[in-house]
């Protein structure tokens, strides 16, 4: 049985009651970009400030449960000062982290999950996987912010 | 005689025999899907081991017997509703939503033109709202809204010129997220006076109070099986028998025709010319099973024991908890049915129901399919409890136990 404990990690619960990095950015300079979770009614609006490749400084606004406003904060924290390579590279190892592996719902072993002393903080999240249902507020801000990149052609040095 | 009692309704109902995360299951989404009695389920079974064959095909026996399920539930919806020229004016559709859909692209489609109104209200399910967007898209009519007001009531005081050049005043016998029931007979005759022919949502009343369409008066009716005992994939769709004979057909396809040609097709008459491809048979099994179910059990009777949960339980929710739970909706039972969306103070709807999974409670967090009514109030979501008739007080008593969990963990 999955524990409420995996979920809801002390560290989890700190993001979610002071969040890092809340605010707005003047847009433009500043790109904007909006993630919806359509079953849950979260939304969430990121402001990136990107400078000669590097994401000086990203805010966030908006509402959302716990998981999603937690993995928001953290994810701000993680990505601020940043090159896009790197901002790219923590948004691939936190999906993987957030893949669901047949194992994990069994409850037979641990998954093969991504390497998480490179993680920090957000090896907490990793107990969202238990959860099904909530991968997708861990994920919201991660797509949202991958999203950004994209829909402002933003690309990494590497990714040219 | 009917012989109601809840205790009873609970025996009979195998998945309240769960245990989850180590507790009884506590089921409070009957807004969201109630759940079938055994006699419902084995209607259903039985039909599948015995009968089970396409139905207005066969002359075999069990085709015949499978097409006397499908009619026979056809006829028991007429009478369950009181359709005054019986099961002709009884459509079987997929659910509620599909209902509405029918309504909007055959009889909207086929009697509004552009600059026509339909109105309907803040507190609709997206059912209510979404169909009449797209024949807005298409044919230009004007969707109108009446509001909600502070206490959770429709505001009505403008209500008369809210229903100038409307052609189909279209609302919901009881909200899904507020409880609130509409006063269905007055703003019928209301809209009337005015001219417009009216649709009532019955989505969330079918299963908890009597429904009768001759006295509420209104001129189409839209509900699911799966809210009153029923099975899914089965919804109703009643108008009278003057206003369907002239709906032209909705889907295409086998079932629905009279004939069809190299050059074209001569549809159906009645209900079967809205019923496209092969219905779903077993569930109108479990439907006429479900009727007779509460026929025995009483809907007076399932409200009142309703209407007494409610009550205890938005005291008791009112008074524990310092005031961080509150009840988006009527705070008595004055005109309420049994759904309570609670938003609890710095505590988000989603945690509240991961917190309350845990001991085995089952309520529904979201939007619930009113994002206008949400937005109206401020809300993203609520963590909505309701009851059904196998309901107890000591669900209530779950609840509060769960919810106290709740805040104290996001304290």
């Amino acid at each position: 049985m999955a524990n409420l404990d995996d979920l809801y990690r002390e560290i989890i619960l700190d993001h979610y009651r002071t969040p890092r990095n809340r605010g707005e950015l003047s847009s433009p300079p500043a790109i904007r970009t909006e993630g919806f979770n359509p079953l849950c009614g979260d939304e969430l609006v990121i402001y990136l400030d990107i400078q000669d490749d590097v994401l000086v400084d990203i805010k966030l606004s908006g509402h959302g449960c716990s998981i999603s406003q937690a993995s928001s904060s953290m994810m701000s924290a993680a990505v601020k000062g940043k090159t896009i390579d790197e901002v790219r590279a923590a948004i691939e190892r936190f999906k993987q982290l957030m893949t669901v592996h047949e194992t994990t719902l069994d409850g037979n072993g641990e998954a093969p999950v991504a390497d998480l002393r490179t993680m920090g903080e957000l090896a907490a999240l990793q107990g969202v996987v238990k959860f099904p249902v909530r991968i997708k507020c861990a994920t919201l801000a991660w797509n949202t912010l991958s999203q950004g990149l994209d829909d402002y052609g933003v690309q990494g040095t590497g990714s040219k | 005689m009917s012989s109601y009692n809840p205790r009873r309704v609970r025996v009979d109902t195998p998945l309240l025999e769960r245990v989850i995360n180590g507790r009884p299951i506590t089921y409070l989404d009957s807004a969201s899907s109630t759940l079938p009695p055994r006699p419902v389920i084995e209607a259903m079974a039985r039909y599948y081991e015995l009968r089970h064959a396409n139905v207005h095909r066969g002359v075999y026996q069990t085709a015949v017997e499978a097409t006397d399920v499908y009619e026979g539930a056809r006829a028991a919806t007429a009478r369950f509703i009181n359709a005054p020229q019986g099961m002709d004016e009884v459509v079987f559709t997929k659910n509620t939503t599909e209902s509405f859909n029918l309504l909007a692209k055959s009889w909207g489609a086929a009697n509004l033109k552009a600059g026509d109104v339909v109105l309907v209200t803040e507190m609709e399910h997206h059912a209510n709202i979404v169909p009449w967007f797209q024949l807005r898209d298409q044919t230009g009519i004007e969707v109108r809204f009446v509001p909600v007001s502070d206490d959770f009531r429709l505001d009505v005081s403008d209500l008369d010129r809210l229903l100038d050049g409307v052609k189909l005043f279209s609302f919901t016998a009881a909200s899904n997220v507020l409880g609130t029931r509409n006063p269905v007979k007055e703003l019928t005759r209301i809209a009337h006076d005015h001219g417009a022919l009216v649709a009532l949502d019955a989505a969330q009343s079918v299963g908890h109070q009597p429904t009768d369409v001759v006295d509420l008066d209104v001129d189409f009716f839209c509900f699911s099986a799966h809210k009153m005992l029923g099975p899914t994939g089965l919804g109703v769709f009643w108008t009278r028998a003057a206003i369907l004979e002239s709906m032209p057909p909705f889907l295409g396809g086998g079932g629905m025709i009279a004939d069809v040609r190299r050059d074209g097709y001569v549809p159906a008459d009645g209900p079967t010319r809205f019923e496209a491809g092969t219905p779903p048979i077993a569930e109108t099994a479990g439907l006429t099973a479900a009727i007779r179910y509460l026929e025995g059990l009483g809907l007076a009777n399932i409200a009142r024991h309703e209407d007494e949960l409610t009550g205890d339980a938005l005291k008791r929710l009112a008074n524990e908890f310092d005031g961080r739970v509150r009840v988006i909706g009527p705070a008595d039972t004055v005109d309420r049915g049994g759904v309570l969306s609670l938003d609890v103070d710095g505590v988000h709807p989603h945690d509240v129901a991961q917190v309350l999974d845990q001991f085995g409670v089952c309520v529904r967090p979201g939007h619930h399919c009113a994002k206008p009514l949400m937005r109206r109030f401020n809300l993203a979501a609520t963590a909505r409890a309701s009851f059904g008739p196998y309901s107890l007080t000591s669900d209530t008593d779950v609840l509060l136990e769960a919810l106290g969990s709740a805040v104290t963990m996001f304290a």
